[in-house]
């Protein structure tokens, strides 16, 4: 059989507004989704198809940029253009606003949970990323606001396993950062991409950092022993670039999803396309080599937003774009 | 606004209507988006400084206009009146918001400075390519209603 993406589902999720992201569940059986409409939709499957199961309203007086899942499925936490964020607690099937952060100047543009559930990190227009503790009682506390970028901060990320965490900015850099002493600081800045870098992704054993920018390309970063014995550097960790891709996006490419299962590299490009890049086994880990394994280059009537792979459910992709719409798609490798 | 940045600038002639021809009028003939049309719909947005309209400033012509309808692609280039305009953003906003009103969803739609004409293009162009910034710009009401009153029809074109 070939390789190839086909569509399971379509689902017309923000309806007149423009679909920002999707996230699914740590236990791959919700997917959560936000737009310029203010709300936050939660779907599960039923049957064979996916329904929505609740609507999140009156969290935010502004778009839903992001959400994100606490690894522990039981939290959500949703960034806003109204310069906040709010935490969302399951109860039962539906979720209740618990709390929420302020302290941005701006617009919020992403959210982000460790890996230990016990630390968030948002970002935002203002230049700075935050990070907040979370106690047993719910509480959170703002334990340092990093300001390593000079411009408009689009996303961050935390490694798989690790406390470490990585942004991206118009400022066209990737910034990596670790705490120290109590405090957090950027570790690495990765200088490469011509223009805005709007995602990353890590791979599954965090030793490997996709970025996908405006300057239509995506680039893999590996983190290297840093050979150089002088102490002004040695706090320093050093991530080099190891392959480029570009020729395959016809404009902006928003976002990046490297599947934890097979990793397989998923695109969403302002050319209306999604496509999927698998990596050549044989080659050389530290000169890897991607191949477009599957595209549809009309996936969405307007450009995609955002590509999230299932966590669970090995080849299953969702899918959003600015015509409102979420698409669930099987990727389907070759025989 | 006290002060105007560019108290005298060069007024250019409005273009006459478009020339009718019998094709389209035929409801028949496969009739795409052309750069005329496009012009059309942006040549009387307001100045914001001047009671002028951006076709009298010369700041939009139509050979700037590029439209690929088949490919869904619409190019504007648009031209500060002064190197040192600080309504640059403003204008292309105002370009790119009348468009994106006018035009199907399906238009990819890109405003830039016409090359060399403006002192900080690459920041100005990088901004309004930027749809994430350009989303939060209007959902900010008073920049909107800034960006509504530009393209409010003073008069006729």
């Amino acid at each position: 059989m070939k390789a190839g993406l086909s569509p399971v589902q379509t689902l017309n999720a923000h309806p007149d507004s423009r679909c920002w992201f999707v996230g699914w569940s740590p236990s791959g059986t919700l997917l959560a989704s936000c737009g310029g409409d203010k709300a936050i939709r939660i779907w599960g499957r039923e049957g064979d198809s996916w329904i929505c199961k609740s609507v999140l309203q009156d969290g935010h007086q502004r778009t839903v940029r992001r959400v994100a899942w606490s690894p522990c499925g039981n939290y959500l936490a949703s960034a806003s253009f109204d310069a906040t964020t709010c935490i969302w607690k399951k109860k039962n099937d539906d979720f209740e606003s618990l709390t929420v952060l302020e302290g941005h100047e701006n617009e919020v543009k992403s959210v982000a949970w460790a890996p230990s559930g016990n630390l968030l990190a948002t970002c935002s227009r203002d230049k700075s990323v935050w990070v907040w503790e979370v106690d047993e009682d719910d509480e959170y506390e703002c334990v340092t606001v990093v300001n390593s970028h000079t411009q408009d901060v689009k996303n961050i990320v935390w490694h798989p396993t690790q406390e470490l965490l990585a942004s991206a900015s118009y400022d066209n850099n990737v910034c990596i950062y670790k705490e120290e002493d109590d405090d957090w600081e950027c570790r690495a800045t990765l200088q490469g991409h011509t223009s805005t870098v709007w995602s990353l992704a890590f791979d599954a054993t965090g030793q490997r950092l996709a970025s996908c920018s405006d300057d239509r390309t995506v680039k893999i970063w590996k983190e290297s022993p840093n050979e150089s014995g002088q102490a002004s550097t040695q706090r320093d960790l050093l991530w080099k670039c190891v392959c480029t891709l570009s020729g395959y996006h016809g404009r902006t490419v928003y976002d990046i999803s490297w599947c934890r299962l097979t990793g397989a590299l998923a695109t969403a490009c302002g050319d209306d396309a999604v496509r999927v890049f698998k990596e050549d086994e044989t080659a050389d880990p530290d000169q890897p080599v991607f191949s477009l394994a599957a595209q549809v280059t009309r996936a969405h009537s307007q450009d995609v937003n955002c590509v999230a792979w299932n966590p669970k459910e090995a080849g299953l992709l969702a899918s959003c774009s600015d015509d409102g719409g979420i698409s669930i798609w099987r990727f389907q490798e070759e025989d | 606004m006290s002060q105007l940045e560019n108290a005298n600038p060069v007024i250019f002639q409005r273009s006459g209507d478009r020339l009718l021809t019998s094709n389209d009028e035929d409801e028949d003939v496969h009739d795409p988006i052309d750069d005329r049309e496009i012009f059309d719909l942006i040549r009387a947005i307001n100045d914001p400084e001047h009671p002028l309209s951006l076709e009298e400033l010369n700041v939009v012509e139509q050979v700037r206009v590029q439209v690929n309808d088949e490919e869904s692609i619409v190019g504007i280039e648009f031209t500060p009146t002064i190197p040192h305009c600080s309504m640059a953003t403003l204008i292309g906003l105002s370009i790119k918001v009348k468009l994106l009103r006018s035009l199907p969803d399906r238009f990819k739609i890109d405003v830039h400075i016409t090359p060399g004409t403006h002192a900080s293009e690459e920041a100005v162009n990088k901004q309004l390519a930027d749809k994430e910034r350009v989303a939060a710009a209007l959902e900010n009401s008073s920049l909107l209603e800034v960006v509504n009153q530009c393209l409010t029809p003073t008069r006729g074109i």
